[in-house]
């Protein structure tokens, strides 16, 4: 079952309920992020698993519930305590998010401007470590619009570990990717964790890549965890979410159909059509 | 009809939201600024994008605006024999109205158009987030340098839209026309008052500058995060900020030159 750890979690989130546009996101998701472990958040498209990443970085509060970082409450953070908490975080948003009016050097280099007043020379050798551990030191002259996805996402992998943070989060990661950038990402997110003391959150919905370098997985569906444990215990367990969720089936809890009314009664009430024509 | 008041009353609505939010942000960016001073770098760049790049443009209409002076000035004014006082229609068509009013739609379009846009993408490719969760505040770091550029270059550059406007009437007049060379520039001394009308001529612009910068810095934070949303955005920039700077020109001139 779960693993051991007698460590308190460093994030822990409790009965956390989110809603936009009248929708509801989150409905009371309870879910740990324990030190040291990648953690994986998986679900079918839409659900929310970016819209979570952004409540842990408090760039979203929620409605209700508790999101508690190293035991501090984020929710109700003021906007400096915020500011001092993100340094502590590091994030890896989908496209990299890189400045594009500057370099690689530059961009990595620049959450150490902004936020430390160390020589420029310490900062070059700070940046060329960090370039150096995502394989790109020799990249450091290019313009992001240079790069290719997979190279743009590494360098902001650098940019996210400039400040040595405690935990990264990962917003789709994979996505996009060709096979070799893809094993060079999955590969990187698991040795850093390991090098770095980091803890990793990985939101993804790509299984096998994401299920490989996981010490645990939460399944979120509808709002709410509808399974979570080991990769392997969630490839065993008898969840219906899980099961159609790992095997890709494309009908069950998540229905295949957008909810519509009746068939038969659609067809022959017409109307739309007749209106774009007009 | 109750759809219509419907409507109309949830535009309205939409009106002084936009409004109030605008206002909101220009509160942060004014309360950000002190930030800026130990990094001066930082504003001189934006500077150079906003005021330098735009130089090219204002120069050229500023000629041909100063040109078609001369000759329209001329040709008014030789009919009462007074093309005497041809520098003193040019100048004071520039430095009063021209030279502000133009500047600042010029600007709309090169530079209010570029800091939405540029803004606009950011925000679409999740930069300012990016920023955000870098714990760096995008309103200081992005916005108000920008800002504070704008309110800077705007009255540069009507400075030297009205300059070389001056010189494009000399041009015309004197070098075409025959006007008599003395008399356009001793004319033009003894009738444009510094007070009455450069320092005038400044304010607008200065006023133009912050609501031109602002429109546009703001439509960029605003905008949808799609690419359809920043090409509306872009576009109304260019439409209100060439609305608030004819509507602004008007109250400025009555309140100067009113009485």
């Amino acid at each position: 079952m779960q693993q051991q750890d007698n460590d308190e979690p460093l994030v822990t989130i409790r009965d956390l309920t989110f809603r936009r546009d009248g929708r509801v996101i989150f409905d009371g998701v309870d879910l740990d992020i324990r030190r040291g472990r990648v953690t994986a958040i998986m679900g079918p498209s839409g659900t929310g698993k970016t819209t979570l990443l952004r409540l842990v970085g408090g760039q979203l509060r929620p409605e209700r519930g508790s999101i508690r970082f190293e035991g501090e409450e984020i929710t109700r953070a003021g906007r400096g305590r915020l500011y001092e908490l993100r340094k502590r975080m590091g994030m890896l948003f989908q496209n990299g998010a890189l400045l594009t009016d500057m370099n690689v050097y530059d961009n990595v280099a620049f959450p150490l401007r902004e936020h430390t007043d160390l020589p420029e020379a310490m900062i070059r050798d700070l940046v060329l470590m960090k370039l150096e551990a995502v394989g790109l030191r020799g990249a450091r002259r290019l313009m992001p619009s240079q790069l290719s996805g997979g190279m743009a996402r590494r360098v902001a992998l650098a940019r996210a570990i400039a400040l040595d943070p405690d935990m990264i989060l990962y917003d789709e990661p994979f996505t996009g990717q060709d096979p070799i950038s893809m094993g060079v990402l999955v590969r990187l997110i698991r040795t850093l964790n390991e090098s770095l003391g980091l803890t990793s959150v990985l939101v993804s919905h790509d299984i096998a890549e994401a299920a490989s370098i996981s010490d645990y997985i939460y399944l979120l569906a509808g709002g709410r965890v509808v399974a979570q444990g080991t990769a392997d215990e969630l490839y065993e367990s008898d969840s219906q979410w899980a099961q159609q969720f790992l095997k890709g089936l494309p009908d069950g809890p998540v229905p295949f159909h957008y909810p519509a009314p009746d068939y038969a009664g659609d067809l022959l009430a017409g109307g739309e059509g007749r209106e774009a024509a007009a | 009809m109750l759809d219509l008041l419907q409507n109309l009353g949830r535009r309205g609505l939409g009106v002084f939201e936009r409004l109030g939010r605008a206002s909101l942000l220009l509160v942060q960016i004014l309360s950000g600024l002190h930030t800026l001073l130990p990094r001066p770098r930082l504003v001189i760049q934006q500077v150079f994008s906003v005021g330098v790049l735009s130089l090219v443009i204002i120069v050229v209409s500023g000629t041909f605006v100063g040109m078609v002076l001369g000759l329209q000035g001329y040709n008014t004014l030789v009919d009462f024999g007074a093309e005497e006082s041809l520098g003193v229609v040019v100048a004071l068509s520039l430095v009063r109205e021209l030279g502000p009013v133009v500047t600042a739609l010029l600007f709309a379009g090169r530079a209010g158009s570029a800091l939405t846009a540029e803004i606009g993408l950011m925000k679409a490719t999740e930069q300012l987030s990016a920023l955000e969760m870098m714990a760096v505040d995008p309103v200081r770091r992005v916005l108000a340098p920008r800002f504070i550029a704008g309110f800077i270059s705007m009255p540069l550059l009507a400075a030297i839209f009205s300059a070389v406007g001056v010189l494009g009437g000399y041009f015309v007049g004197v070098g075409l026309l025959g006007v008599d060379e003395g008399a356009y520039w001793s004319q033009m001394q003894d009738k444009v008052d510094l007070y009455d009308d450069v320092y005038n001529g400044v304010i607008k612009s200065l006023a133009f500058g912050w609501v031109a910068t602002w429109i546009a810095v703001f439509e960029g934070h605003d905008a949808v995060p799609t690419s359809e949303g920043v090409s509306r955005a872009t576009t109304r920039t260019v439409v209100y900020t060439s609305l608030a700077v004819l509507g602004l020109d008007f109250v400025l001139t009555a309140l100067m030159f009113g009485d």
